[in-house]
């Protein structure tokens, strides 16, 4: 029978990080991801901010994992070749009688540790940023704030792990998990699978799973946050991550940039029900467009590209929850914000637990260097025309908004967690990401994924599931 | 090419426009002239348009969108103008005495073009579903009708069994016929305005033709369904084109078809410094449809979006007639250059402005309105220092709507050059 070392539940940015951390270990490790994908669940839709750690409460788990996971940032987006801009961020404060809240700010940020914290007055803020509103009255400048783009860190610390040999399955939900002699017993996509211990990484299911196997119980409340996205037209309206002073009218929402250049807008927060409904509602819409005004002036609103929901895995206790909660099975919970920003540390942290319970030996054979595949249109001339000329297929434009070539299509698919759907095809390269939403290109990236996947083109799916994007040929043939 | 490696034209997109754009440069003397396009075929969107209607202006009969694009290709190739396949242009810029063309291609890898002239033919896109923020989930299932065009009559494909299109531009209403005659359900066309934006004959032909409704005053307000579409909301709006609570109504639908409006594709555009008109989203041209940046001219859709490919062949020729003169440096200017105005029910006009010396005697003023008029009249009214305004042109319109795209000719004669302003308004008669 085999049996792995650890089970990993779920292929989001925590999960994705706990496995790249494991498999500096030697052993047999498994991740388990119900969607088709990494990155389909609470990871793909947020802020995208690495936060600075100023907010969560001193002495907490998320200001412990987020201050560390801040400073392992630099590094780690260096050993995955992924986007990372230490930008910087605002609070700014609106009301002069809140000013002292941002003093009490930068006071938590000193206890949690995080250093290039300054105070600013209106004026400073608003040379530092001059789209800021003239209500602005006062600033806390967060120098250590950055942007990232999500899927790309969590594809990184997920082909990272799965080169040094962790062993991924998609479509695969976990259904069941009972305790067996010397470890654990998943049913998962229909098969039994048996490991020695067991990390629940399941985002806003997380709760569903420790409470399968525990006696204390969990309450992860999926809580939804909607966001703006604006073309790259708008990107350069303003140069960090703006955040409104929590106040009078309440939580704001955030303006930044992206490291893609575009500008983002959000989130609402409102708790929901059901924790797969990822739907925009004409409420929040207009909420992010009027709070986003507050602490900004002239946002071209009419540049929204897309809008789009995410759901935060809220905790009860309002913490992370990094535990052994029964004999081998550990928690990677209740991880919402600065769930993102926290889960390089939150990955080093768990496994610590997983190598201490099994004494997991140093795998002499990590390579901790990852390279992504080159995007081409943003190389030099010079450099785009050698790739050309050795490969053919970064000539060969298929998405026109976000200048996306054949070839780096091809290597999104042939990677090493590749591509398989429409979906994974556009998060891997931006095509279909950019002003036209995939309108142009899609039917050529479903023939290429058709072509390359040996697929009939009724079999290319958008994400997971039965997301099929044509139904039948037009011709020929008889309907099923 | 030149001894100086210098192309007399090169015409950025192989669509409609730069087709006839290419060809009457060729008629006015340019010998020197390279057509690059991005898809594998030339002929641009026409190639999926495979219903007929097209030409009846240009050839007195009815063709095919691949017909009538047929018939310029192959002029092309009679007159043995270059053109460059699956060669996406990712650079313009402005040089001294040429512009620089940056293209990209699977064949020629990384090239640069050079040419004293450049026609900006790129045609454009449809507005996506983000642009309208439309609540709800995003599965699989949403198209805009452009792509649902290409998958159903280029790839072979049927997108969806039971449909709802939002918007009635033309692409959605020759769809909402498409889908059903390969065997879909047409639930209903829902379009914000309270008048469609697509041509009368096509909401006869498209929808009534096969029973469709066609709600006015109604947007979509909600999209179901996590994996691929259940079902979307549709109400009514007010207005101010806020949806009125109570009337909504739930279709349940695999598929949903955005026809919500066209957009001028100008990235390249921007990139070189073409200065932009808000109202239409392409260039500001003057009378040679020529834009603020010398030797740098546009047509078709790029510059505004038309109701009919006759117009935009006939647009695109005349900015390929003035690209070879300026190519061969006779469409020297001197003259200045009078602003064309919009009034009354009249959104924008192209050309923007007009110098009567480099004028040909006449300059065709393309022009939309922003609503639907009945007994309407078209004015054209010229304004001097120190005189009463002069009435060039007074037309009566039985009928105008912001479908479809209304024209008038400016004659050279009418113009003494002192004008500081050319008023083109459209009004009621009796407003």
């Amino acid at each position: 029978m085999k049996r792995y070392d650890t089970v990993v539940i779920g292929a989001g940015v925590t999960g994705s990080a706990v496995a790249r951390e494991l498999s500096r270990r030697k052993g047999r490790f498994l991740v388990l991801e119900k969607a088709s994908d990494v990155c389909e669940g609470t990871s793909k839709a947020n802020s995208a901010i690495i936060h600075a750690g100023f907010d969560a409460q001193p002495g907490s788990l998320k200001a412990r994992m987020n201050v560390r996971g801040n400073l392992m940032m630099d590094k780690l987006s260096e050993e995955l070749d992924i986007p990372f801009r230490r930008v910087g961020a605002l609070v700014v404060c609106l009301r002069e009688e809140e000013l002292p809240r941002l003093r009490e700010l930068q006071e938590r940020g000193r206890e949690n540790g995080v250093e290039g914290l300054e105070l600013l007055s209106g004026e400073q803020a608003r040379a530092l940023e001059p789209n800021l509103s003239k209500e602005v009255c006062g600033a806390l400048l967060a120098k250590t704030s950055g942007i990232i783009c999500p899927f790309a860190l969590t594809l990184g610390l997920a082909e990272s792990a799965a080169k040094n040999g962790v062993e991924f399955r998609f479509d695969t939900e976990v259904t069941g998990l009972s305790p067996e002699e010397g470890g654990w017993v998943l049913q998962a996509g229909g098969e039994e699978v048996h490991t020695r211990t067991v990390v629940n990484a399941a985002g806003v299911h997380a709760g569903l799973l420790h409470n399968m196997v525990c006696e204390q119980k969990l309450a992860v409340i999926p809580r939804k946050g909607e966001y703006c996205l604006l073309d790259k037209t708008a990107g350069g309206h303003v140069g960090r991550t703006i955040f409104q002073l929590p106040g009078r009218l309440g939580k704001g929402v955030l303006v930044s940039p992206t490291v893609h250049g575009n500008l983002l807008l959000g989130p609402t927060a409102a708790d929901v029900e059901d924790p797969d409904s990822t739907a925009t509602t004409a409420a929040g819409l207009t909420e992010v467009m009027e709070k986003s005004a507050w602490g900004v002036k002239d946002i071209p609103y009419r540049q929204v590209i897309t809008s789009f929901m995410g759901l935060r895995a809220h905790e009860a206790g309002d913490d992370f929850v990094l535990a052994e909660s029964a004999p081998g099975f550990f928690d990677g919970a209740g991880i919402e914000s600065p769930g993102l920003s926290s889960a390089p540390a939150i990955g080093e942290y768990l496994a610590g637990l997983v190598t201490d319970k099994l004494g997991l030996e140093e795998n002499p054979d990590f390579d901790p260097i990852r390279r992504g595949a080159p995007r081409i249109a943003e190389l030099p001339l010079e450099e785009r025309a050698a790739k050309i000329a050795e490969n053919p297929l970064y000539g060969n434009i298929i998405c026109r908004c976000e200048e996306v070539s054949e070839g780096e299509i091809l290597d999104a698919i042939h990677g090493i967690l590749g591509a398989r759907t429409l979906d994974g095809v556009k998060r891997r390269t931006r095509a279909g990401m950019g002003r036209c939403q995939s309108g142009f290109c899609s039917p050529r990236v479903m023939e290429i994924l058709a072509r390359e996947l040996r697929l009939d083109l009724t079999e290319i799916r958008k994400n997971g599931g039965d997301s099929q994007i044509v139904l039948k040929k037009t011709r020929g043939e008889r309907e099923a | 090419m030149s001894q100086s490696g210098i192309h007399e034209i090169a015409i950025i997109g192989g669509g409609p426009a730069g087709l006839a754009a290419a060809i009457a440069a060729r008629e006015a003397g340019a010998r020197d002239i390279v057509i690059l396009e991005r898809e594998k075929e030339l002929g641009g969107i026409l190639n999926q348009c495979i219903h007929n209607g097209f030409g009846l202006h240009t050839f007195q009969e009815e063709l095919t969108g691949p017909e009538y694009a047929a018939r310029y290709i192959r002029q092309v190739k009679d007159l043995g103008i270059p053109y460059l396949l699956s060669t996406t242009v990712v650079d313009l810029r402005r040089e001294e005495d040429h512009v620089a063309v940056t293209s990209v291609s699977r064949r020629d890898g990384l090239l640069q073009t050079r040419a004293r002239a450049v026609v900006l033919a790129m045609g454009c896109r449809e507005r996506p579903r983000g642009a309208l923020n439309i609540p709800g989930t995003r599965p699989a299932g949403i198209f805009s009708a452009g792509t649902a065009q290409r998958l159903v009559n280029l790839e072979g494909y049927l997108p969806g069994r039971r449909v709802v299109i939002l918007g009635s531009g033309d692409i959605g209403l020759i769809m909402a016929r498409r889908m059903t005659l390969e065997g879909a359900k047409v639930l209903c066309v829902a379009e914000i305005q309270p008048y469609s934006g697509g041509l009368k004959r096509n909401i006869v032909q498209c929808l009534q033709d096969y029973g469709i409704p066609l709600k006015l005053s109604h947007t979509v307000v909600d999209i179901r369904g996590k994996e691929r579409v259940s079902g979307v909301t549709i109400a009514q709006v007010d207005q101010n084109l806020k949806p009125i609570p109570g009337t909504e109504e739930d279709f349940d639908c695999d598929t949903l078809l955005l026809s919500v409006g066209l957009l001028p594709e100008n990235e390249l555009s921007k990139a070189v410094g073409v200065e932009l008109a808000p109202a239409t989203g392409g260039p500001r041209v003057n009378e040679s449809l020529e834009t603020n940046i010398p030797g740098v001219f546009a047509c078709g859709n790029v510059l505004h979006v038309h109701d009919l490919v006759d117009y935009v062949s006939e647009e695109a020729a005349n900015a390929g007639r003035c690209a070879a003169r300026f190519a061969a440096g006779t469409l020297s200017g001197g003259g200045r250059e009078i602003p064309l105005a919009p009034a009354g029910a009249v959104r924008y006009t192209v050309p923007a402005g007009v110098d009567p010396v480099r004028m040909d005697g006449e300059a065709v003023v393309r022009f939309r309105v922003g609503r639907n008029m009945r007994k309407a009249v078209v004015t054209v009214l010229a304004e001097e220092p120190g005189q009463e305004p002069r009435t060039l042109l007074r037309r009566k319109r039985p009928v105008m709507a912001p479908g479809e795209m209304e024209q008038i000719a400016l004659k050279k004669e009418w113009l003494t050059g002192d004008e500081t302003k050319i008023t083109v308004e459209a009004r009621e008669e009796d407003a």
